[in-house]
């Protein structure tokens, strides 16, 4: 399993704060991305709509990165702290 | 050399935090820098709500100060970012850096706030009279800190 975790506005527009993958064919940030998006029309919209930032195990990373089962996963927008 | 960073709720006093950086004899230069909450352009702010990601935030931060360490001849740096509700004028976040001379000071600050905006896992949301919005990021703040890239 994959843990995903959501923040700020995604995680409003989503209505949740973090869920589980199973890891089958997910290989990639992207993969898994697109997995979320046939949950609902509603979470296909958000992320087509949303700029979605991506961390691997509190790691910026890019969405063809890795993924590894036990993995945390976490998806949120631009940042804007400071 | 060091550093050191907080992340916390209470506000923080940039006279003690000063006072921490200007005891090193071997330091000629202390440059601080404080972001304030801001009204909105059509004012009627009542505070900001600060969202992170905890688990990252502090070692993001810590991994920014030991950049600047490594990159600048400065002697100790000390950051602090607030999180939950803050008011109209209070200060988010604190930045002070001690050196030899200013330049690197002012550099190794600088650095460090324009990877701050860019990287680290903090939202704001506005909380005005007419409802709560997110903050949108800035095309210009990923432009402050693209300057600082190396070539590899």
């Amino acid at each position: 399993m994959i843990k995903v975790r959501f923040f700020a506005l995604l995680r409003e527009r989503l209505g949740t704060s973090d869920l589980e993958l199973a890891i089958d064919h997910i290989e990639t940030v992207s993969d898994a991305i697109q997995t979320l998006k046939q949950r609902s029309e509603r979470w296909q919209v958000v992320f087509e709509d949303q700029e979605v930032i991506a961390a691997v195990n509190q790691q910026l990373v890019d969405k063809a990165h890795p993924l590894q089962a036990d993995d945390e996963l976490a998806l949120f927008p631009p940042v804007t702290g400071g | 050399m060091g550093y050191q960073v907080s992340v916390q709720e209470g506000p923080f006093n940039v006279g003690s935090e000063y006072d921490a950086l200007a005891t090193d004899p071997n330091c000629g230069a202390v440059v601080t820098f404080t972001g304030l909450v801001r009204d909105l352009p059509e004012g009627g702010l009542d505070a900001i709500e600060l969202e992170h990601y905890p688990e990252m935030t502090h070692s993001l931060l810590e991994a920014l100060c030991e950049r600047a360490l490594d990159r600048w001849k400065v002697k100790s740096i000390r950051l602090i970012h607030r999180i939950g509700k803050i008011n109209l004028n209070e200060g988010i976040v604190f930045l002070g850096v001690a050196s030899a001379h200013r330049s690197e000071a002012f550099a190794a600050g600088q650095f460090i706030m324009d990877y701050l905006k860019t990287q680290a896992p903090f939202w704001k949301k506005e909380h005005s009279e007419r409802g709560s919005v997110w903050v949108e990021a800035k095309a210009s703040d990923r432009t402050a800190a693209s300057r600082w890239q190396e070539p590899e």
